[in-house]
Parts: structure tokens; sequence; C-alpha cells
């Protein structure tokens, strides 16, 4: 019954979302500004089913209720509750029901707490997340029905990928889907503000809210996966240039430009064109991430199905959404007008460097991306990697993080080249002086790429705290704060990734129990290995007694073997330090009573994940530091009129 | 700078960033991609020392030998038509076995052994390179067909 109750939840919500469509429809064309109060009960109900379905389908795993097919091909009975749990989303059918719940939760939460937009521009917003959602119903709906029952039930059910049997599991997709989905608010607001001819400031500051939410999580999201790939993956790296890496990275760089086009809009009331482009832009690369990974035309941990019938749903979607967005886009425009001018040095145009550098970086991880199914339709099969992407979003990127230090030091509107000069010579100077230490100590063993990154890293850290400079700290705004952490985070990570990639000592060795193995000034004392039993897997464990000079600590890496689906993975283990991490593979047997081994020590590699919090931590305070003021302004007018 | 002009030139700046964003890519992509060889390819265009490239087929039956420091391996890969030697440090995926499907990531040495950075073999009945999906191995003619 419950299959069947999560399958009319679905059915209502999408009604409803017709009946959304409607009600913006007839509330544009007649000019009743006051079916907004119809259409935001509606709104909430339709979130509230899209979240109770969802809920449904968890029930349905977490009971292990083989009858229904999705959860006999994904699940099985002697899994670990937590996986069971968030099972629920690691395949194709519950990751699009996730999709859909998060988009009808976004939808009814504009409803319920936007209240700076207006009126009928709320009307065309909530339209057009109707709209979008509708074609994500059918989807779900006609093609990827994930309440379908099996019958015969099958005894236990097929199990889940076992690289996917981890806590990260729990935590990566849905922060992700949050971000990356959240962003089809941006998208409707672009379209509502299009549609009713209401692009200017006060649009931004009511947009810019659910922007940095989005940007939050999905900051969040793209962190955790990285953490997530580094630890489980086994090979010792933390980004990989997967095409499905990149669906995530794609919106994350737009959705970087929109956080600082939109500020603009919203303060300087200029890049209006601009902002409602990146806005579209945003959740296109979104769809477009979706269609990667869903359509099977990728084959990776994070595409489930090759199914060319679903691709080509998602294709059309894609279509009509971009297409029409773009459509409206080009049929409005015009008559948004220009917004205010600004001197050529001036913050507005260091934030337009910015964008422009993200828009650069963002198409060429495109392309990059793309690449590959474009060739494979005139029969070559070609990979892009890391070799394309380190030679020419590296430098870019680092040009960017340039002018992120120099941004935040310029005034809006006009300023002068000598004082802003005056204060970078600060930041200037250290990394000038880092630049000098650096190339004393590791000359010759460290790349230009990752020479470039530290110093810069350092530099720009530096210049990122400026801001703060001779300012009460306590008095400084929050939405400051904010900048100045997120900023910090940025070059904290960049640190960490130039670390990594300049320091990083590999050691490779087959060696017995009983030996020791010296590297970057550890010592590790392989002192036995023993089988190992867990819930639905056995595993060979090797006990590793490790130090540098002080107490052992013992490291415990595993090789897993689960049997449904007859899979091994490795575990790697990991000892993290105030300046590195030391990590540990355990690979097969070998001749002579023997076991490789696969060492790192990978110096700072964790302040690329500790400056990804940060990040999101700055865009939290800036979220905060924006919405009470605007309490407060409310609090102390209410106050006035009392 | 009057408001229209001022959009007029952000629009130009942006457009050429985009385009300059698109040259640069393809260039770069010239140099970069990996493409995919089987052996018989390598035989006939030839692939320079050093060049990235994807190396996929079957490893030979009886040709995988493990080195004395027992993390380097070297294997022989073939299509049926050709056979190319490789070699490879580090650890295996377990798939990886004599007789079954190997992409390989690497590049030719001088002496035109294959130096493999990475192995992708089947992950498990789901998971698999896509170049692995379309090649076929017949066992009695020892033919390899690889599905373009």
């Amino acid at each position: 019954m419950i299959a069947e109750a999560g399958l009319i939840a679905l059915w209502l919500a999408a009604s409803l979302a017709l009946l959304q469509l409607f009600l913006a429809f007839a509330g544009l064309k007649g000019g009743k500004v006051e079916l907004l109060a119809a259409m935001r009960p509606v709104a909430v109900a339709q979130g509230v089913l899209t979240a109770l379905a969802f809920a449904l389908l968890i029930t349905l795993f977490l009971r292990s209720d083989m009858s229904v097919l999705l959860v006999a091909m994904n699940s099985h009975s002697a899994k670990p509750w937590l996986y069971k749990f968030a099972g629920t989303w690691g395949n194709h059918e519950g990751s699009m029901l996730l999709w859909v719940a998060v988009m009808g939760v976004a939808g009814g939460a504009v409803a319920l707490f936007e209240r700076a937009l207006r009126r009928d521009t709320h009307m065309a917003t909530l339209g057009a997340q109707a709209a979008i959602s509708l074609g994500f119903y059918a989807f779900l709906l006609f093609s990827s029905n994930p309440f379908a029952r099996v019958d015969p039930p099958p005894p236990d059910g097929q199990g889940l990928n076992p690289l996917l049997q981890d806590p990260g599991l729990a935590f990566h997709p849905p922060t992700l889907y949050l971000g990356y989905v959240g962003l089809s608010v941006a998208f409707s607001f672009a379209v509502g503000a299009l549609l009713t001819r209401a692009v200017d400031a006060a649009f931004a500051r009511a947009m810019r809210p659910w922007v940095l939410g989005a940007w939050i999580l999905l900051t969040l999201g793209i962190t955790a996966g990285s953490y997530w790939a580094y630890y489980e993956l086994g090979w010792g790296g933390w980004w990989f240039w997967d095409p499905v890496e990149n669906a995530s990275l794609m919106p994350w760089l737009a959705a970087t430009a929109l956080l600082h086009s939109v500020t603009v809009l919203a303060t300087r009331d200029g890049l209006r064109a601009w902002t409602i482009m990146l806005a579209v832009v945003a959740f296109s690369m979104s769809m477009v991430g979706t269609f990667l990974v869903r359509s099977g035309i990728l084959t990776s941990v994070h595409a489930f199905a090759v199914d060319p019938e679903r691709g080509s749903f998602i294709l059309a979607l894609l279509a009509v959404y971009i297409g029409g967005a773009l459509a409206l886009f080009g049929w409005r425009i015009g008559s948004v007008r220009e917004g205010a001018p600004f001197e050529l040095v001036s913050r507005e145009t260091l934030l337009v460097v910015n964008n422009l550098l993200l828009s650069v970086i963002l198409g060429i991880v495109l392309i990059g991306t793309l690449y590959p199914l474009m060739t494979e339709a005139f029969g070559h099969k070609v990979s892009v990697g890391a070799p394309y992407f380190d030679r020419i979003a590296g430098p870019i990127a680092l040009t960017l993080m340039i002018a992120m230090a120099v941004g935040p030091l310029t005034r809006w509107r006009r300023d002068r080249l000598p004082a802003v000069g005056r204060r970078l010579v600060i930041p200037a100077t250290g990394g000038a002086m880092a630049a000098v230490f650096i190339a004393a100590v590791a000359w010759g063993r460290i790349g230009p790429l990752p020479f470039f990154g530290l110093t810069v890293a350092i530099g720009v850290g530096i210049a990122s705290l400026a801001p703060l400079w001779k300012r009460k700290l306590l008095r400084t705004p929050l939405f400051t704060w904010g900048m100045v952490i997120a900023h910090l985070g940025c070059a904290v990570s960049l640190a960490g990734m130039a670390c990594d990639s300049a320091f990083t000592v590999e050691k490779l060795v087959a060696a017995r129990p009983g030996e020791a193995i010296r590297t970057a000034g550890w010592t590790l004392r392989f002192v036995k290995i023993m089988p190992l039993a867990g819930d639905n897997w056995t595993a060979l464990q090797a006990d590793m007694a490790v130090d540098r000079g002080g107490r052992a600590v013992m490291m415990r890496p595993q090789s897993r073997f689960f049997t449904s689906p007859p899979t091994t993975t490795s575990e790697a283990a990991l000892l993290t330090q105030w300046d590195g991490q030391l990590y540990v593979v355990l690979g097969e047997e070998v001749e002579g009573g023997r076991w490789q081994l696969r060492i790192w020590w990978k110096p700072f590699v964790t302040l690329i994940w500790f400056g990804g919090v940060l990040i999101a931590l700055g865009g939290a305070l800036a979220l905060v530091g924006h919405e009470r003021r605007g309490w407060l302004v409310k609090w102390r007018s209410r106050r006035a009129v009392a | 700078m009057k408001a229209k002009h001022q959009r007029l030139m952000l629009a130009l700046v942006a457009l050429a960033a985009i385009v300059g964003a698109g040259l640069l890519a393809a260039s770069a992509l010239k140099d970069e991609a990996a493409y995919f060889y089987a052996p018989a390819d390598v035989e006939a265009k030839g692939v320079e020392p050093g060049r990235a490239i994807r190396l996929g087929g079957m490893v030979v039956k009886g040709s995988l030998k493990r080195a004395a420091d027992g993390v380097t391996i070297r294997f022989d890969v073939t299509d049926g038509k050709a056979t190319v030697p490789a070699t490879f440090s580090g650890i295996a995926p377990d798939l990886f076995k004599e007789g079954s499907g190997v992409v390989a990531e690497g590049a030719f040495d001088n002496q035109g052994t294959f130096v493999a950075t990475n192995l992708l073999a089947k992950h498990d009945e789901r998971y698999m390179p896509r170049e692995l999906e379309g090649m076929q191995y017949n066992e009695t003619t020892h033919q390899l067909k690889v599905k373009p």
C-alpha cells in the first residue's frame, strides 16, 4: 500500500503543479494579483506531497519491501540500515524523486517565505517553478516510476554498489541536490522578472538569499563529494575531472558568478541583463549535468542505468526549458532598461572581471566535458582529463584569484588606481616573500602551476583579510565577514591543492608482515594481516603501526569483498595530522607472502576541504547578515509606525 | 560613458571572452585529448612516444608477469590483429586478469612499451569503462571486435 500511496502523492503533486501554472497564467493575463493568495497554498501542498512521496520511498527501502522493483534491484535485506536509508537515492529513480522533491519543497518555500518580491513577479516565478516541475514529474511518472511493483518479489534483492556503501552517501547527494536543484528557484525568479518586467535592484535583493542558499549547499555538496571520492576510491586524488564531477562544478561556477552579479544589481542597480542571463545559465547547467549523468551516455559510478529513452526524455526537457528561457530572454531583454553605469576603476569592473573569468572557466569545462561525446558521434573515442583542464583552466583560475584579492579593496562606483595600489602593497609583498621562500626551499621539485598556486594563495589569503584592517571587528557587518571568510576559504583551498600536487610523496611496495617501510619521515611497521567480517562483507585487514619519532598509531587499511553484488573494494586508512595526511591502501598478495601497499604522505591536503567549508560558512554569514538587516529594518519601521 | 554604450561594451567584452575560451579550449584539446587506440591502430598509425592515449584490448593469456619488486606487472594487450607489450606499477583492479578486457591509460616509451599509469577494468556486472562495453572477443578466432 505504501508504494501506491507514494504514486498517488506524486500524481496529486503533478496536478497541483498544473493548477499552479494555470493560476499564474490566469492571474497575469487578467491582471489579478490577488490570485497569488490562492497560489500559495497550492505550492506549499505540492511541496508537502513531494516530500511525502520521498519519505514513503525511504520507508520502502528501510523495510526492504522487495515487491517494489526499485528496492529489489538496488537494496538487500542484509544491508546495514544506514545504507538501506541512503540507498534510496543511490539509484536512478530514487535520485530523480529526490530531485523532484527538492524542486517541490523549494517552490513551497518560495510561496511561503518570499515577501519582498513584487506580487505579479512572485506569481510569475511560482508559475515558472510549476512549469519546470511539470516536466520532471512527467519524466518520473512516465519513464522512471520509483514505485513500480515486481511480481513475484525476489527474496533478497540485488544489493547496492559497494562503492556507495559509505556514510558519505547519506550526506553528499542530498546536499548536492539541494544546491543543484535549488538553483531552479533562481531560474524561476529570472523568468518571472522577465515576464513582468521587474528586473531592478529590489528584485535582486529578493533573489539574493535564494541564490546564496543554493550556492552554500552546492559548495558543501561538492566539498563532501570530493573528500568522499578521495578516501573511498583509494586513488589518493581529490578531483578526477570526471564528467560527473564537472556536471556539479559547472552549475557552481555559474552560481558563483550569479552570486556576485546579483550583488552588483542589488547594491548598484547595474548588470541587469547579465544577472538574468546567469540565473538562466546556472540552472541550465544543472539540467545539462543531469542529462549527462542520467542519460547513460557516460559511464561512471554516478550513471546508474543505460537507457536511451530516458536520455531523449531529458534532452527534450533541456531543449524546452533552456530554449524557452533563452527565447524569453531574447524577446524581453530589449525592454529591460540599462542599469546604472560605472567607472572603469571601480569594484563593479572587478566584479565584471570575476564574472567573465568564471564564465570562461565554465566554457572551458563545458567544452572539455562535451568534446568526447561530440567526437564519439564521428567514430573517434577520446577522453579528456586533467592535462587539458589543468593547462587552461588552471592559469585562468589563478588570474581570477588575483582579481578576487583586488575586488574587495576597490571602492564601488569609482576609485583611483594609486589608492588601490597602496592597499595592495602588503598582500603583494607577502606573496612575493612567499614566492622567494618557496623557490629557495623547493626549486626544481615544484612545477610552475603549483608554484604560482601557492604564491597566489598566500598573497590572496593576506589580501582577503585586508577589508577588516582598522575596522572595529565586532561592529563589522556580518556580510562583510562572510565575504572575507569565503575569500579566505578560496585561498586556503588553493594552498591545499598546490601543496598536494607539489609535495605529495608516494611509495609503492610489496612487504611481508614484520617489515618496516620508511617514507617521508614516517616509519610504517607492518604488524600483521588478518581476516575480518562485517554485516555484508568479509575483509583482509593489515595492521600498520606508524610513527615519525613519537608514539606509534595503528592504521588499518582493508581490502573488502562484498557478496551482493560480488565486488572487491579497498578501504584506505587515513591518518590526519596538522600538517597533512598519511594515506595507506592495501593491495593483493604477491609471491613470497608479500602484500602490495601504496602509501602517500600528502602535506596540507586537508586544507582543500577545510577551505571548501570556510567558503560555505562565509556564504552562510552573508546570508544571515543580509536577512538580519532586513528584519531589523522591518522591526524599526514597525516600531516607528506604532 | 552612456549607459547604453556601456552595455554594448560589456556585451562585446563578454562575447570576446567566450570566443577566446572556445579558441583556447580547441587548441588545448588538440594536444591533450587522449585518443583511444586498439593495438591494430597503434601498428597501422603509430603513436609518438610520450603522447597520452588510452589503449584497449584483451590481456593475452600467459603474458602476465610480475617483477621482483612485487608491484610492477608486464603484460601483452591484443586485439587479435596486433599485440602491444605493456607495463604497470601499482595496485591493479581486481577484475584485471589474463584473457579479460582492459583499458590502459598512459603513453608509449621509446622502446615501444606502453607504460600504463592507470588500468580500467570491468568493475562489476553493472559498471565498466565505456570502451570495454563495445568490445567483443572471439575465443576461437582470437579476433577482437571494437564497436566504434
